[in-house]
């Protein structure tokens, strides 16, 4: 067994062997390493054909057309050009945006941007399952609402949203639709020709392709149209300049193409394996699962340890690779904030841990990890005044805490 | 095949692809992540913002890493955009720069491009600023001519009254040195896959004077200024093929300029053929030829049945057939923009490679002019 | 977060966890923190009749650096007056275990649980005397 075990595929995955022999091809002198603009000999028109072959491969597992699909640096870039290119294109016709409190960074810290330029953005609350209430997200919508961004799944508690009821209602109240993507591609059916969304965000690296490649799917019938955010030498239709990364589009092709053939098969493998993880880690009291536990991506298991501190059970399993809260935010120590806004009390989001499992995951990896978790939680509540507090019945609500 | 437009891009250095693999397969974190996957990623990148500054004589906290030049520049020159005003660029930049300085007029921003002269120099005067101007972008080797700009007068002047000033430097990192410190530019453009680096990976270098707005908001990686996972494998790329330049910097010059020299003086030999800004001092290994009567495309693909990859200048207009706005800066006739072809050495080319691309041009032309010469008897 | 060797060995092996018997007399308990800020610290020591602290027992609700520096605490009051263990600073602590500067709030959470716990103490011996 590979030590420490990777347990942190919602961060990010590994490149598949496969794919990284795509790219392989791309790199080197005898490879196709020509720049895809070149039209003018055979290295430029052979990296152009991945990269349109690659483009394919994406769009037949989200099914759309090959031409919606605009190459970006990662789904970073997707969200802020999706999100800022509707803004500032639509900005006449309106400037309310609705979003919710537990989307990604990319999307939240995009909203808080277009907040200082003059845009309104509502930030909806999720019920404690973390599921958006369809309800609340109608009520929220305004005569002046040019976009909803919600996510498919989220990044830490891996709850699926309803994109499809979404879509229906923006659909038919004029609104684009944006969605992000980069957890559920690959996990999730992803149906562009039946779903109404206008707009959404992937990325290579969370399904086994490269770091520093994603894409933006930009409906063509009813057209989307949004202003650009990269300028130069107007590449992808304008949408995004920028040399087109050959090896890095190539792998993610090839990573949605594998995703296609295997996603059915790999998502009853990873289920498996999450529940012969869950049913070990019932086994200790007191913990708490964050999210709903039904819809949820296969992969995903958040779990809360009452009365141990996360770092420190973090610390303790320095043979698991997993993740308290989000990565993007695991420098510093504030609590989740998706945690928080579940109504997760700060203790609870403070002893989080994410297990995100995938391909290469295999049940040894889980049972070891069972046993380290097993081990060190009780070990750390062994340490635990809060522990000893619970077991001679007091409830630590009622304490007069000296907070510093 | 022989390739003869490294300006368009480069192979990569085998020696670059080498310190890629790992980071293609086993060493997979997430560089933000706290496990030690994400720890290793972390230290990866801290070499390679070393390796990178130490290419252009910068400090590694100077370097933001971005997802190309493109990037660089947009990010450049929308990070102080906050507060309109007038904005000064060369007249033959990449169009990158043209254009995002372009999109700043909406929010208010009056541009003005500097004039080149015939050789393709820009013409700095002091009568070019406003009252606000707030910003100058000047490249400081032009992709398509590889003319050096002379940019001393302008970065004092700059100083002076307090105007960020920025320098695209994709084409000249790798072929010429370059000291960010000794330039004196408040912002510097890098991009790695033009000296044999990955593609999809450049810098934006900050003398960090100014704050910076950046240009993707997210998760605040590179201090906040560029949110987006960190693209490992690229970046530790990007830092070897620095390192790598760095420490061959001074014989790819001289290697450089003997292919250029040679090539140069048997392009002289042939008839109606004007290598363009031949006068003034241009990067080692780049060439730009104006043909008499014979289109750029035309050649091209004469050439390319010869087995050999040339340019019409800049690969960047995706697809788009308009004549080179460089050329027509620096005054040629749109007819004669069009019958451009640029020829871009790379470091592994020899005296052979370059007389083999000699050889075919000879013929091509010939060949093109002979049947010329039918169609108008 | 690279932890120092010190940090590690304490979290490893932590020392004297555990709790004295906060009925005796001769006990004094500190707790400080909360659950909601990421750290408890629980503090008992057992004063003699010299004045001496003559055991001393934590338990921690915290991340590394918090269970490092109670369990470095613990080993450092043992044998001390209490006057001597009231003046211990955090930055001792600090500086012992080379604590990261988002981690000293660890070590100033460690020496107010140890003036938390011999007030506790001296507050017990006020109410005896009456």
């Amino acid at each position: 067994m590979k030590l420490p075990i990777y347990m942190d595929y919602s961060a990010t995955t590994p490149v598949d062997p496969r794919v990284a022999e795509k790219m392989m091809q791309c790199l080197t002198m005898d490879g196709n390493f020509g720049n895809p603009a070149s039209r003018s000999h055979e290295y430029g028109w052979n990296a152009e054909k991945v990269v349109d072959e690659a483009r394919q491969h994406v769009a037949e597992l989200i099914n759309c057309d090959p031409r919606e699909v605009i190459w970006t640096s990662g789904a970073t870039e997707s969200n802020n050009l999706a999100i800022k290119g509707v803004a500032n294109f639509h900005s006449k016709k309106g400037k309310h945006i609705i979003t919710s409190k537990t989307e990604h960074k990319a999307v939240l810290d995009t909203c808080r941007h277009l907040e200082a330029q003059g845009f309104e953005v509502t930030y909806l609350d999720p019920e404690a399952n973390g599921l958006i209430d369809l309800k609340k997200l109608e009520a929220a919508i305004r005569e002046d609402t040019i976009l909803v961004s919600l996510m498919h799944v989220n990044n830490e508690i891996g709850v699926v949203t309803d994109i499809a009821a979404i879509g229906e209602m923006t659909r038919a109240r004029k609104i684009l639709f944006h969605v992000d993507a980069a957890q559920s591609a690959g996990k999730v059916t992803i149906d562009l020709q039946n779903m109404k969304v206008d707009l959404m965000s992937f990325s290579g690296h969370k399904i086994y392709g490269p770091k520093g490649v994603g894409a933006l799917f930009v409906r063509r019938k009813p057209r989307v149209r949004l202003e650009a955010q990269m300028h130069g030498g107007g590449h992808e239709r304008g949408m995004r300049s920028g040399t087109l990364a050959t090896h890095q589009i190539a792998g993610m092709g090839e990573a949605f193409r594998i995703a296609k053939a295997e996603m059915e098969q790999e998502n009853e493998r990873v289920m498996a394996l999450r529940q012969r993880l869950w049913d070990g880690l019932q086994e200790i009291e007191e913990i708490y699962v964050n999210g709903d536990f039904d819809h949820r991506v296969a992969g995903n298991l958040n779990v809360s340890f009452n009365f141990v501190e996360g770092e420190s059970l973090i610390m303790a399993l320095r043979e698991l690779a997993v993740s308290s809260g989000s990565a993007c935010t695991s420098a510093s120590l504030e609590p989740s904030y998706v945690l928080r806004a579940l109504g997760r009390n700060d203790e609870l989001a403070h002893s989080s841990i994410r297990f995100s499992i995938g391909r290469f995951t295999t049940e040894q990896d889980i049972d070891h990890a069972i046993s380290l978790i097993q081990g060190s939680v009780s070990k750390l509540r062994e340490l635990s005044p809060l522990w000893d507090m619970y077991k001679d019945g007091i409830d630590l609500s009622t304490i007069e805490w000296t907070a510093h | 095949m022989y390739y003869f437009d490294n300006n368009a891009t480069t192979p990569l250095d085998e020696r670059v692809l080498e310190v890629m693999l790992p980071y293609l397969s086993t060493a997979h974190g997430n560089a933000s992540s706290a496990h030690r996957y994400g720890r290793k990623a972390r230290a990866a990148i801290d070499t390679a913002r070393e390796q990178v500054a130490m290419l252009v004589n910068a400090y590694p906290a100077q370097v933001i890493f971005t997802s190309g030049g493109t990037e660089a520049n947009n990010f450049a020159i929308k990070s102080s955009a906050a507060q309109a005003g007038h904005l000064l660029v060369g007249a033959t930049e990449h169009a990158s720069v043209l254009n995002a300085a372009k999109s700043l007029e909406k929010q208010g921003w009056r541009i003005d491009t500097i004039p080149v002269d015939n050789n393709g120099l820009v013409q700095f005067q002091d009568n070019l600023l406003q009252q606000d101007t707030r910003f100058i972008s000047v490249m400081l080797a032009n992709n398509e001519t590889g003319v050096i700009s002379p940019i001393k007068n302008i970065v004092e002047t700059a100083r002076q009254r307090e105007i960020i000033f920025h320098t695209d430097a994709s084409q000249a990192a790798g072929k010429i040195p370059v000291d960010f410190d000794a330039i004196g530019a408040n912002l510097m453009t890098l991009s790695a896959h033009k000296f044999y680096g990955p593609q999809g990976i450049g810098a934006l270098i900050t003398d960090k004077t100014k704050v910076l707005e950046p240009l993707l908001h997210g998760g605040g990686q590179e201090k906040g200024l560029r949110s987006g996972t960190e693209n490992i494998a690229a970046i530790v790329g990007f830092g070897k093929a620095a390192e790598i330049a760095h420490d061959e910097i001074n014989n790819r010059v001289i290697h450089y300029q003997g292919l250029k020299q040679q090539l140069e003086a048997y392009l002289s030999s042939l008839e109606g053929i004007e290598i363009v800004a031949e006068s003034v001092e241009r990067l080692p290994n780049t060439t730009m030829v104006v043909v008499d009567d014979i289109k750029g495309e035309t050649l091209l693909l004469g050439l390319d049945h010869e087995d050999i990859a040339v340019s019409s200048g800049s690969a960047c207009y995706a697809g788009k057939t308009e004549p080179s706005h460089v050329l027509v800066a620096m005054g040629y006739s749109n007819d004669q923009a069009h019958n451009a072809v640029r020829f871009s050495l790379g470091k592994e080319q020899t005296a052979a490679d370059v007389h083999q691309l000699f050889a075919a041009i000879k013929k091509q032309l010939d060949k093109m002019r002979s049947l010329a010469l039918a169609v108008a008897i | 977060m690279a932890y120092s060797d010190k940090v590690l060995d304490h979290y490893e092996n932590p020392r004297n966890v555990g709790a004295l018997d906060s009925s005796d007399s001769s006990v004094g308990t500190g707790m400080v923190g909360a659950p909601a800020c990421g750290d408890v610290m629980r503090l008992t020591i057992k004063v003699d009749d010299n004045g001496v602290i003559e055991d001393a027992k934590f338990k921690t609700y915290g991340c590394g650096s918090a269970i490092a520096s109670s369990s470095l605490l613990t080993e450092w009051v043992r044998g001390k007056t209490l006057d001597e263990a009231a003046q211990i600073k955090n930055t001792e602590i600090a500086e012992e275990l080379a604590l990261p500067p988002v981690k000293i709030h660890c070590s100033v959470l460690a020496e107010d649980s140890i003036k938390a716990a011999i007030a506790d103490y001296k507050k017990k011996q006020e109410v005896t005397e009456e």
